[in-house]
C-alpha cells in the first residue's frame, strides 16, 4: 500500500487542493466557540500536508467537540462516549495506511474514557489527538468537569464543584510510552496551527490539550489570560516550536524548553498560570504498538490455508489405529 | 462428615436414589483382596459405555492423565466426551473438598455427543477431592473407586484419620473402594509421585479398558513431545508401571466394542474449535479481555496467529476490546471479540453502536452462571434474551447457538459471512460446558469460500448515498476508509441516507425499518431444523446450543421406553427460521429444555400470572402463541440426559 512509500515518491501536483476540498457542511457549534478555531487549524493542515481525503479518518466520541468529523471531507467516526481512542486504535490497527485524528473533550477523554486515554497513550499508535478542553460538559447543558476549576457552579454543582481539577498535562507526562504531549489554546491560531502540525507529523501518539473557551457554560473563563498576554508561557526550541515575530512580539514570556527533557517538561506542567503553551515533550524513538505487532500485514489465501492444515495436522486422529479391546 | 447430597434437583429424583443420608451399608461392596502374586486371568466384561473420572489437588496431573485417556481411547475408535474438572481458585490448599482437579472422560462403542450421566469409575490422588465429588452426586451408586491408599498410614494422623473415617463411609454408601499405593508404585520410578502418578494412573486405566499400550507410549511422545527424551523415557516407564501393575493386581476388566476409524479425525474442545473457526473464516484481528471461560480460545487464537499472522489484542477493558474491533471492522474486515457474561454486559454499548452504523462484528459470549461474577467456571445458558435485546433501543442483530465442537468451529465462518453480508452484530452463543469438552469430529477440508473477499478499496459511483437502504432487505453497500468519493462520516446518532445526524421522524424511522429488515432477508435464506425422532407425537423437547446431544440421548432413550417423544434444537434463534410454529402445534406438548433459570411451580408464591418462564420458552410463547413450559437445570453441571429422561417421564404423566 502506499503507506510503505516514501511520501516524496508520492507527491503530485494534483495533490494540492484548496480548502474546500476538506470542508462540508456548516458547524453547528455556537457563535464563539473555540471548536470553531481548532476545526479551522484542523483544514488548513489537512491542505498543507495534502492529505488525501479518502485516507484521513477521524474518529471522536460524545460532545460537542466530538461533531468535528461531521464537519471535515474525509472519513469519520462519530463512536460512543468515551470510546473514540479505542476506536481509532482499532482503525489503525487494521489499516496501518490511514491517516488517523482523534477528536475528543474532557468529559469524553478524561472522565468517562479515562481508562482508555492512558492505554492509547502507552499503546503509541500513530494517532493525532486533539483534547478540546473547555473544563464543562456542554452538549449535555452545563455540568462540571474533571477539569473544571475547584467551585465551578453548574447545573449539578450549584454550590461550586467540589474537587481541584484534574491536570491532564501532568497525568500524559506521567504515563510510560507517552511520546508526544503539548498544549495550545484556540486563542492563538497562529501556534495551534504550529502544535497541530508538530504533532501530525509526528509517528506516535500525539496528545495535544487545547484550552477551548465555551462562551455558552463557561463565559469569560479564560478572558483573564486572553486580555492579558503575559500569563501566557510560549516554549520555544529548535525541535519544537519557532515563534514568528508577530506572535514573539505579543506573546513575551517565552522559555526555551528542550522537549526531549522530560523532568523539565513534568515542571512545566504543573503550573497553570501562565498557561503554557507549546511542546512539552517529545520522543520521536518510542515504540509504536502498530508497528509492533505488524498490523495491517496482509494474509495470502495460501498463509490461511496452509496455517490451518498445520493446526489441524496437530490434533488429527489417523485411521490407522487398531481397534481397542484385548 | 455431613451427609451425602443427592445426584437430581428435589422435583426430578432419580429411579434410585444413590445414598441417601444415614443410609445403612447395604450395597457394602468388600474391597480387593491382598495381593496375588500370578497375574489374573479376569474375564474382561462387555459394556457400551462408561464414565471415567481422574481427580486430584490442582497441579498433580489429573487433568493430563484424563486428556491422554481421552485421546488414546478416541484413537483406538471409541466415542469420547471429556470434560475438565477445574477449581475455582487457581491453587487450592491441597486435600479440600472444592479443589477437585481432573478430568471426566465419557468412553462409548459409539460416537457420544455429551458428557453422559453419573461416573462409573474414578481414579482418586486423595480422599477429600472425592468427597467433593461424592457430595455432588456426581458417582453413580456402587461406582468404582480406584483411591491412593498413600494417606492411611500418613505422618500427620489428623489425615491418616481422615482417610480412614472417609474411606469406611464410602465403602458403607456402597462404593466399591480399591486401594491403589500409586504413591508408593511411582516412587520406585520417580523421587517425587506428584510428578508421575498421573502416568501410573493412565497405565492402569488402559489396563482396564483394554487400550493399546502402543498407543499409549505414542500419546505420552507427543504429549510430551516438546521435553526432552528422558523426560518422555520416565513417563512411559511409569505408564507400564501402572499397566503392570494393575494387570498384577487388579481384576477389574472392561471391553468396549471400538469403531473402525475410517477418516481423520480432530479432537479438540470448543474454545480450540472457536479459535481454529475464526481463522478459517478469514477474520484478522480480535480483541478480547481475559474472563472465564472464553479466555483459553483467545490463548489458543493468539498461538495461532503468532504461526499464521492476525492479532490478538488485549485491551484495557472490555469495552475497549468491542470498541477496538469495530474500529477494525470499519477500516478492513470483519474483527471478532470474544467474553463470557460479565464482559458480554461491558460490550452492549458497542454492539449497540456496531448495529447502528452497520459495521460487521462478530461477537462470542461463552456463557457461564450469572448474574455479575455468578459461576465463572460452571456453565449456564442465561445470556439468551441479553444478547437478543441487550442493547438499549432497537438494535436488531443476528444470534446464533453452537450446540456441539463441530458447530463451534463451522458458527464462526457462518457468523464472520452474515456479519458482512449483512453489515450487522452477530453473536455466537457457546457455554462454559462446550468451552472444554473435548470430541473428535470429522477432520474439517479447507475450502477458499470460508475466507473473506479482500477490502474494497474501489471508487464509489458520484452521488451514491452510504445509507441508501434497499426497501425490500434494508441492506447497503458499505464504504470502507481508501475508497475514493466515500467519504462520510458515520455516527450512533440517528442518521438519514446520506449518513447525516438527522432527528426528523421520518429518517428515525426509516433507520429503524431497515436496520430490522435486514433480519427478515436473512431469515427468508435459513432452513428449518429437522425434528429429533417422530414428526409428531405427545412431547416436543426445544433446546438450543450446548444441550442438544444431552437432548437427544435422552430422546432416544424415552423412544426405546416407547414413548412419542421428540426434539428440536435451534441454532439460529434471531432471527428463527420459518416452520417452527408449526411444529411446535403438532405435539401434545412442549417443553424447553434449558440451562437457565425458570421459576418453579411448586415454589408458593408462583402462578401462571408471574412465573417467570426460561428464556427460549418465553421466545416460543411470545412469537407462536403455543403453551411452551420448560424444564430448566442450573446445576452449573453440563446437563445430562439421564436428567432430562426423568423430567420428561414427569412432564408426560402430568399431561
Amino acid at each position: 500500500m502506499s503507506a510503505q512509500l516514501p511520501p516524496c515518491l508520492l507527491w503530485s501536483p494534483d495533490d494540492h487542493r484548496p480548502l474546500e476540498e476538506y470542508q462540508t457542511g456548516i458547524p453547528r457549534w455556537c457563535v464563539g466557540c473555540g471548536d470553531n478555531a481548532i476545526l479551522a487549524a484542523v483544514q488548513r493542515l489537512c491542505r498543507d500536508e495534502s492529505l488525501s481525503p479518502e485516507r484521513t479518518v477521524f474518529v471522536s466520541g460524545i460532545g460537542c467537540s466530538s461533531r468535528l468529523p461531521h464537519y471535515m471531507r474525509a472519513y469519520g467516526f462519530h463512536g460512543t462516549h468515551g470510546r473514540a481512542l479505542p476506536i481509532a486504535e482499532g482503525v489503525k490497527m487494521a489499516r496501518p495506511d490511514l491517516t488517523v485524528f482523534v477528536t475528543t473533550g474532557d468529559g469524553d477523554c478524561l472522565s468517562i474514557g479515562a481508562a482508555h486515554w492512558l492505554h492509547a497513550l502507552r499503546y503509541n499508535m500513530d494517532l493525532t489527538v486533539l483534547l478540546h478542553d473547555n473544563h464543562i460538559y456542554g452538549l449535555t447543558k452545563k455540568q462540571v468537569s474533571p477539569t473544571s476549576p475547584i467551585g465551578t457552579r453548574s447545573n449539578t454543582t450549584p454550590k461550586g464543584s467540589f474537587l481541584p481539577p484534574l491536570n491532564p498535562l501532568t497525568v500524559t507526562l506521567g504515563v510510560p510510552n507517552a511520546s508526544f504531549v503539548a498544549q495550545a489554546v484556540d486563542w492563538i491560531p497562529e501556534v495551534l496551527y504550529q502544535i497541530l502540525s508538530a504533532a501530525y507529523r509526528h509517528k506516535g501518539t500525539s496528545f495535544v490539550r487545547i484550552l477551548q473557551r465555551c462562551p455558552e457554560f463557561m463565559p469569560g473563563m479564560f478572558d483573564p489570560w486572553v486580555r492579558d498576554p503575559s500569563r501566557t508561557l510560549l516554549l520555544r526550541h529548535e525541535k519544537a516550536l519557532t515563534l514568528s515575530p508577530a506572535v514573539a512580539a505579543t506573546y513575551r514570556n517565552q522559555r526555551e524548553h528542550d522537549p526531549s527533557d522530560m523532568n523539565a517538561a513534568r515542571e512545566i506542567a504543573s503550573v497553570d498560570d501562565p498557561i503554557p503553551v507549546g511542546i512539552l515533550y517529545h520522543d520521536p524513538s518510542a515504540p509504536r504498538y502498530e508497528e509492533i505487532r505488524n498490523g495491517g500485514s496482509v494474509r495470502t489465501r495460501e498463509t490461511i490455508r496452509r496455517g490451518l492444515e498445520a493446526e489441524l495436522d496437530r490434533l488429527t486422529i489417523w485411521p490407522e489405529a487398531p481397534a481397542a479391546g484385548a | 462428615m455431613r451427609a451425602y447430597r443427592g445426584a437430581a434437583p428435589p422435583e426430578n429424583p432419580p429411579a434410585a436414589p444413590p445414598h441417601a443420608p444415614g443410609s445403612s451399608s447395604a450395597l457394602h461392596v468388600p474391597t480387593l483382596e491382598r495381593p496375588v502374586t500370578q497375574p489374573r486371568r479376569a474375564l474382561r466384561r462387555a459394556i457400551d459405555e462408561h464414565v471415567v473420572e481422574i481427580v486430584s489437588d490442582s497441579g498433580e496431573g489429573a487433568q493430563r492423565c484424563g486428556q491422554s485417556f481421552g485421546a488414546i481411547a478416541a484413537r483406538s475408535g471409541l466415542g469420547i466426551w471429556t470434560v475438565e474438572i477445574i477449581p475455582a481458585e487457581i491453587q487450592p490448599p491441597a486435600r479440600s473438598v472444592a479443589g477437585a482437579s481432573g478430568n471426566r472422560i465419557r468412553i462409548a462403542s459409539r460416537p457420544v455427543t455429551n458428557g453422559g450421566d453419573e461416573v462409573d469409575l474414578v481414579v482418586a490422588f486423595n480422599e477429600q477431592v472425592l468427597r467433593g465429588r461424592v457430595e455432588a452426586g456426581e458417582l453413580r451408586p456402587g461406582a468404582t473407586i480406584l483411591l491412593e491408599s498413600a494417606w492411611s498410614n500418613d505422618r500427620d494422623p489428623q489425615i491418616a484419620r481422615e482417610y480412614a473415617e472417609t474411606r469406611e463411609e464410602l465403602v458403607a454408601h456402597g462404593y466399591r473402594v480399591i486401594d491403589i499405593p500409586m504413591d508408593a508404585e511411582s516412587r520406585k520410578i520417580v523421587s517425587d509421585p506428584r510428578r508421575g502418578k498421573n502416568m501410573f494412573a493412565l497405565g492402569m486405566l488402559c489396563l482396564i479398558y483394554g487400550l493399546d499400550l502402543r498407543l499409549a507410549r505414542e500419546q505420552i511422545a507427543l504429549t510430551f513431545g516438546k521435553k526432552d527424551q528422558a523426560v518422555i523415557d520416565q513417563n512411559v516407564r511409569l505408564l507400564e508401571a501402572g499397566w503392570a501393575w494393575a494387570e498384577r493386581e487388579l481384576d477389574l476388566r472392561y471391553e468396549l466394542k471400538a469403531m473402525p476409524v475410517t477418516a481423520p479425525q480432530v479432537v479438540m474442545n470448543g474454545n480450540t474449535a472457536i479459535a481454529l473457526g475464526i481463522l478459517a473464516s478469514g477474520m484478522e484481528i480480535c480483541a478480547m479481555y481475559p474472563i472465564t471461560p472464553a479466555t483459553s480460545a483467545s490463548h489458543y487464537l493468539t498461538e495461532v496467529f503468532e504461526r499464521v499472522g492476525g492479532i490478538v489484542h488485549q485491551a484495557e477493558d472490555e469495552i475497549a476490546a468491542c470498541a477496538f474491533a469495530i474500529g477494525a471492522s470499519y477500516a478492513g474486515k470483519c474483527a471478532v471479540t470474544i467474553t463470557s457474561g460479565p464482559g458480554f454486559s461491558l460490550k452492549q454499548e458497542g454492539i449497540g453502536l456496531a448495529v447502528m452504523t452497520e459495521i460487521p462484528l462478530v461477537v462470542v459470549d461463552v456463557q457461564r452462571g450469572g448474574p455479575s461474577t455468578g459461576q465463572p467456571t460452571k456453565p449456564e445458558q442465561g445470556d439468551l434474551l441479553a444478547a437478543m435485546f441487550g442493547a438499549h433501543g432497537d438494535a436488531p442483530k443476528v444470534v446464533l447457538a453452537v450446540s456441539g465442537i463441530e458447530d463451534c468451529f463451522y458458527a464462526m465462518i457462518t457468523a464472520r459471512k452474515i456479519a458482512e453480508t449483512f453489515n450487522t452484530v452477530v453473536i455466537v452463543l457457546s457455554d462454559g460446558s462446550l468451552a472444554t469438552a473435548q470430541q473428535p469430529i470429522p477432520r474439517p477440508a479447507f475450502s477458499e469460500e470460508w475466507l473473506a473477499p479482500p477490502v474494497d478499496q474501489s471508487p464509489v459511483p458520484e452521488g451514491a448515498l452510504p445509507y441508501d437502504w434497499d426497501a425490500t432487505t434494508g441492506l447497503i453497500r458499505r464504504w470502507i476508509p481508501g475508497q475514493p468519493g466515500g467519504m462520510h462520516t458515520i455516527t450512533g446518532v440517528a442518521h438519514d441516507r446520506a449518513g447525516h445526524i438527522a432527528y426528523d421522524a421520518t429518517s428515525n424511522e426509516d433507520g429503524l425499518r431497515h436496520r430490522s429488515l435486514k433480519l427478515a432477508a436473512l431469515q427468508r435464506t435459513l432452513r428449518c431444523p429437522s425434528v429429533f425422532g417422530g414428526d409428531d407425537g405427545d412431547l416436543l423437547i426445544v433446546g438450543w446450543g450446548s444441550t442438544k446431544g444431552a437432548i437427544e440421548e435422552a430422546v432416544e432413550r424415552l423412544r426405546a421406553e416407547g414413548r412419542r417423544v421428540s426434539s428440536l434444537h435451534l441454532g439460529f434463534i434471531q432471527p428463527l427460521p420459518s416452520g417452527v410454529g408449526e411444529i411446535l402445534r403438532r405435539f401434545r406438548k412442549v417443553v424447553t429444555v434449558e440451562m437457565a433459570w425458570a421459576d418453579r411451580p411448586e415454589d408458593a408464591l408462583i402462578d401462571e400470572d408471574n412465573r417467570r418462564y426460561s428464556p427460549l420458552a418465553m421466545l416460543l410463547r411470545s412469537r407462536f402463541l403455543v403453551d411452551v413450559d420448560c424444564w430448566t437445570d442450573v446445576s452449573g453441571r453440563p446437563m445430562r440426559p439421564g436428567a432430562i429422561r426423568d423430567a420428561m417421564i414427569d412432564r408426560l404423566t402430568s399431561v
